[in-house]
């Protein structure tokens, strides 16, 4: 149990010592090793390397230098990663065996280890994580202690003003006054919807009830979103702070984080940052003196999409089948074991305490009209920068895709960039100016969603770009209603025709019935937006529908039945290249002498497309 | 009373409803009659197929109209072209998915699926695609599975995980593989089904029905050899008219008798007399325990749905469970023991044929206990739908039947026997039995409205010679869980319990006629039949069961008295402890 004057002391105290993090001119002969201990540094080995680095500092026997786990920098692709601070020296790729160099030439001879530099798309060596056009463009409010602190050792966050929003909410402010922070901060909810943030906390106050329920919703389930997972794994107790103040605003004393059991790191440090809040007495009874009691538990979520839904969630938490509820009523009247209940995301928690902190209006002052602050992006698929990027509402997609992301890969061209997953839609590059933010990708055919942003180059079709996530949609539908049961079935059952060359024009026209009526009469919101990818890709690229079904043919060469290979004779030198790199010998010709393909046992890989040096072969 | 009316508009009427009303039922009002398959009323009320899908003013997306609720001011538009398309598309889905051999189907003209294909005029299937194989569950002796028939609308799931809290079947796997299964599987006959059949008598289509058993009835029927009795349960004849187009609780004794003699049946009794045996052995046992002060409270048995249930759910509760056979069981083994010698007919050519409410009861007449010299108390048990089938296949026109009356000298029973069908009926019948002979006299007192009524539950102090008798009757498992919880934690201060595990007991019965789900909502269908057997009780000459003179005489003849060594043998039964699961 630590009281408010103690917490300030640590505070105080560790702030000192975590100056270097932050402080690129602190003094240099102390240091600190950050190695990223996200999943993905995780999986590349980056516990193997913090041990060798905390080995060799033992051995060489260097007591200012610390190795610590934090989470993750954002920059996925070139993990796993390590920085030194003071100096902010951003190391890319590193193995288990590049420790004793590290330590050698950088810590005890001063000296950068040149090879291990992270390099920017054009090849120039960036010495430190600002330099790096991946973070210029950036603004870090969610993500603002991942990779900064250890997720494990709440003394770390407290350092950096943690729990300082909830002592000043539980200390001079009423329920109200949060909740009109909150409103006139602007946020909306960041699971995808938009739902003004401080709206659901006044509904669900205004609701009387001796019990009411705070819920986070960890259960991330978009293919390629990993920002909620991010921001548990590198800073969970924002996550419990936010939650414990909009218990406060509510009424509640009781919360549930409910998380993937796939992600066993964020649920670790959950465990942990829950156990050392209560052992200071931030989650318990009558937290910092205040009669405001709170606490927290965990619930595992078995991984099924639909279980992000929040009512869905809800009964997964009461222990049933993770199926929706019928809205009205909401949870804000009727949620968790029909009490009222309120349920957010994590990154819409991440947000709380600096609003607190720092004031509506800083907030509101980023972004857009009518969606304020950041939003979080999981940038994926033929983009040159994989990772995290947290960017001011407003922000151009073509900033994300090219200035951040760094452009598409291979010198080929963008088509589109899916943003909101399966739920989502795709945005064609005629929108690559649209600023993202919940009504202008409304307006386009698209949502927000969770924050997934998958980036597709020329050589992506469209087709099959539906067929792939109504595959995951049908994969993942509960089951409860039947237009998300069988009508998602069916219209996968179409799109698979439509890839293999059975398709008809009039198989689009029922595309359209059932996705227009998927939507109207699903129960939530899963069924609802099931469609969008379909819906979307047909108003953007209904060209290539219609070549899939009438001319029975495939631009690109992801349905093999459609797709055909051909030499263009007047292109082609005879070099023959093309005939060695052919897997089947499907390519016929003698030396010197024009190729051509034998379509009959060609199978489409395009290895011969991609080695000619003349570009002579298209599909 | 005023402020709770709400008003609105619906389709262009005006409609004023009580808060707290569905637009469904509100709509109703005005003869809108919003199509619906997953809703059954009190029962599942989820909103799951999307059928009744409406569309109001103002507001984004459908409103589900069996589950929401009116408000004032609201505008509701049932029949817009976007509900129209969206609620033909979802029934284009369902049949999609959905074996179609309507003509070779149970529930061929009893089909709600079969009715609405027909409300929405479905003339093609615009969205064929692959359809879901199953195989098809038919060992259990009771209930057939057939999910190749199912919709999914989980109103079998309902019935017999929240009403009957039985949780024999639930929903598993995802989207388009989810379906309703047992545990791992496994056949009903090996999980905790308890065969009461509120699955069936909840399912819309022909994916949950009895395991028909009347081709053996028609064989044994021809064969000159045999002596074929049938003996029909008193809910049985306040239903079977409905198969018929009659109203709901109509008595149909007499047409019933008449059909059944045409059908060939050698004797046609009545299994009320085989209730009048049960209450004064019942009525004895209890007298016996409660001087005793032994095992109390005393729960009845004539309920084999129930009797399964308790074997597997409350064994060390079974001491309390009376050891009396059910009415039909104890009539057939003195067919076959007093009739058969009475008559001089070979008991081994006797046929008992049981027209029963009930499908647990053909899982009841096969337990090993119901055996005497080897024979089987009853042969075969078919349900009151059952025996409609068969007098529609044997060209009987069954409304213009004459009426006709039980063979002797099995046939006369009481009105207390008659109201066995009902909740509360049994032990109204042994309470009367049980005060006459504690004091000795003929009492006036014959009603006990205490126990009479809808309710799950209902609890009654009822004074006997001077003696205050705690009792309740329950209908349904999940209220039956209830008492035996009481029970097992020695909260219960009851003397004798009645529980049936159907909800408003046999008159609701897994083998009753099937109402729809529309039908269900409009009416009270228990109460219509249980009053039509408080109707016969009320009519009758003989209104206990110790008065009737049959029962007296074969007591005299052959018994000696309730209680007595062969009373035992051919009367009474044991009871065991049952795994839930032979996995």
């Amino acid at each position: 149990m630590k009281t408010i004057k103690e917490l300030q002391d640590i505070r105080i105290e560790k702030r000192k010592e975590l100056d270097l993090r932050v402080n690129t001119k602190a003094d240099s002969r102390e240091k600190h090793i950050l190695v990223c201990h996200g999943t993905g540094c995780t999986s590349s080995k980056s516990p193997e390397i913090l041990e060798n680095f905390k080995r060799l500092l033992k051995e060489k026997d260097i007591n200012k230098v610390r190795v610590i786990k934090t989470g993750c920098f954002g920059l996925c692709a070139k993990g796993p990663i390590v920085i030194i601070r003071p100096e902010d020296t951003f190391y890319a790729m590193v193995t288990p065996e590049d420790c004793e160099e590290i330590i050698q030439t950088h810590i005890v001879e001063g000296k950068k280890v040149e090879r291990l530099l992270c390099k920017d798309i054009d090849g120039t060596i960036v010495n430190s994580l600002d330099d790096l056009n991946f973070y210029k463009k950036q603004k870090r409010i969610a993500l603002k202690n991942c990779g900064v602190i250890n997720p494990e050792d709440i003394d770390e966050y407290l350092a950096f003003d943690g729990y300082k929003a909830l002592e000043k909410v539980l200390t001079s402010m009423s329920q109200d006054e949060v909740i009109n922070i909150i409103k006139e901060s602007g946020i909306r909810g960041r699971g995808g919807a938009g739902f003004p943030t401080g709206k659901k906390w006044e509904l669900t106050k205004v609701v009387e009830d001796s019990q009411k329920y705070v819920v986070c919703n960890a259960d991330e389930g978009d293919p390629g979103a990993f920002m909620d997972r991010s921001i548990l794994e590198g800073d969970p107790h924002s996550v419990l702070e936010a939650m414990a103040i909009a218990a406060y605003s509510i009424g509640a004393n009781k919360g549930f984080i409910y998380v993937r059991a796939e992600y066993p790191i964020a649920v670790k440090r959950l465990e942990i940052a829950i156990k050392q809040a209560r052992a200071y007495g931030i989650l318990g009874n009558n937290i910092f003196g205040t009669n405001f009691s709170f606490d927290i538990e965990i619930r595992l979520g078995a991984g099924a999409f639909v279980c992000g839904e929040e009512t869905a969630l809800l009964e997964s938490i009461e222990g049933k089948r993770g199926q929706p509820r019928v809205k009205p009523p909401y949870p804000a009247q009727h949620g968790l074991w029909g009490k009222p209940t309120l349920i957010n995301n994590v990154e819409t928690y991440a947000n709380i305490a600096q609003i607190i902190l720092k004031g509506a209006k800083w907030y509101s002052s980023i972004g857009t009209e009518k969606s304020k602050g950041t939003k979080v992006f999981a940038l994926g698929g033929n983009v040159n920068n994989i990772g995290l990027v947290e960017v001011p509402m407003g922000t151009t997609l073509r900033e994300i895709v090219y200035d951040i992301g760094g452009g598409i890969p291979n010198g080929r061209n963008f088509k589109a960039a899916q943003t909101g997953g399966p739920s989502g839609g795709c945005i064609p590059k005629e929108h690559l100016d649209t600023p993202i933010d919940y009504e202008s990708l409304k307006e386009i055919g698209s949502m927000m969603g969770s924050g997934g942003l998958i980036v597709m180059d020329d050589t992506k079709c469209m087709v099959s770009l539906a067929k792939f996530y109504l595959e995951f949609t049908v994969s993942e539908s509960c089951g409860k209603c039947t237009p998300c049961r069988i009508g998602t079935k069916r219209m996968l059952e179409i799109l698979e025709k439509l890839c293999s060359g059975n398709g008809t024009e009039l198989d689009i026209y029922k595309l359209e019935k059932l996705a227009r009526n998927i939507q109207n009469a699903s129960i939530c919101g899963l069924g609802q937006s099931a469609p969008n990818p379909v819906i979307s890709t047909l108003k953007y690229f209904r060209e290539e529908f219609v070549q899939h079904a009438v001319e029975k043919q495939c631009k690109t060469l992801e349905c093999k039945a459609l797709s055909k290979i051909t030499i263009d004779e007047e292109k082609c030198k005879g070099c023959g290249i093309c005939q060695k790199s052919c897997p089947v010998k499907a390519i016929e010709g003698e030396a010197r002498e024009k190729r051509k393909i034998n379509q009959e046992k060609c199978i489409k890989c395009g290895t011969c497309l991609t080695n000619c040096p003349f570009h002579a072969i298209g599909n | 009373m005023e402020n709770n009316l709400v008003h609105l508009i619906i389709d262009n009427q005006k409609v004023e409803a009580e808060k707290g009303t569905t637009i469904l039922q509100a709509a109703k009002k005005v003869g809108i009659d919003i199509p619906t398959l997953c809703f059954l009323k009190d029962i599942n009320e989820v909103g799951d197929c999307r059928m009744c899908i409406v569309e109001v003013e103002g507001r984004r997306g459908f409103a589900t109209s069996c589950i929401q609720t009116v408000e004032e001011g609201m505008v509701v538009h049932t029949n817009t072209p976007k509900v129209l398309e969206a609620r033909q598309v979802i029934l284009d889905l369902i049949l999609s998915n959905h074996h179609r051999d309507c003509l070779t189907c149970t529930r061929n003209g009893n089909c709600e699926l079969q009715n609405l294909a027909m409300k929405l005029n479905v003339l093609d299937i615009q969205f064929q695609g692959e359809r879901s194989e199953h195989k098809i569950d038919d060992l259990s002796p009771s209930i057939v599975r057939d999910f190749n028939k199912c919709i999914l609308c989980r109103r079998c799931v309902a019935a017999c995980k929240n009403i009957q809290k039985v949780g024999a079947i639930d929903c598993i796997n995802r989207g388009f593989e989810a379906c309703i299964l047992t545990v791992e599987d496994h056949s009903l006959k090996d999980v905790n089904c308890t065969n009461c059949g509120q699955c069936i008598q909840a399912c819309p289509t022909g994916a949950l029905h009895e395991k028909e058993t009347i081709d053996e009835v028609w064989i044994k029927l021809k064969d000159p050899d045999t002596y074929v009795i049938a003996q029909t349960a008193p809910a049985v004849r306040v239903a079977l008219g409905e198969e018929f187009g009659m109203e709901i609780g109509t008595n149909v004794t007499g047409k019933m008798i008449t059909a059944l003699k045409r059908l060939g049946f050698d004797k046609v009794f009545d299994t009320n007399t085989g209730a009048d045996f049960t209450i004064m052995e019942e009525a004895t046992e209890f007298i016996e325990r409660f001087t005793n002060q032994d095992t109390l409270p005393m729960l009845t048995s004539c309920s084999p749905g129930w009797v399964k249930y308790i074997e597997m759910n409350y064994p060390e509760l079974l001491p309390h469970l009376s050891t009396c056979k059910s009415p039909h069981q104890m009539f057939g083994a003195l067919l076959k023991t007093y009739y058969a010698k009475k008559e001089g007919i070979d008991p081994e050519k006797i046929f008992v044929v049981s027209v029963m409410p009930c499908i647990a009861k053909k899982f009841e007449r096969q337990r090993s206990e119901m055996k005497n010299e080897g024979l089987y108390d009853v042969d075969n048990v078919i349900t009151t739908r059952e025996l409609s089938r068969m007098i529609k296949q044997a060209n009987i026109e069954f409304n213009k039947l004459d009426d006709n009356t039980f063979d002797d000298p099995m046939g006369e029973a009481t009105g207390a026997a008659a109201i066995f069908g009902t909740t509360g009926g049994v032990m109204e019948a042994a309470l009367r039995t049980a005060q006459d002979t504690l004091t000795g006299k003929d009492l006036e007192k014959i009603n006990f409205e205490e126990v009479r009524g809808g309710d799950g539950i209902k609890k009654a102090t009822v004074n006997l010679a001077g003696k205050d008798i705690k009792v309740v009757a329950v209908s349904g498992l999940a209220k039956a869980r209830e008492i035996l919880e009481e029970i097992k934690s020695g909260k219960a201060d009851y003397h004798f319990v009645e529980i049936m595990a159907c909800p408003g007991g046999c008159v609701n019965g897994g083998g009753q006629p099937i109402k729809s789900s529309k039908v269900r909502s409009e009416v009270d269908v228990r109460k219509l039949r249980a009053d039509a057997l408080y109707s016969i009780d009320e009519k009758s000459t003989i209104r206990k069961s110790h008065e009737n003179p049959i029962v007296k005489k074969i007591y005299e003849e052959y018994l000696e008295k309730p209680g007595s060594y062969r009373a035992e043998k051919l009367l009474h039964t044991t009871y065991k402890k049952r795994e839930k699961y032979k996995l």
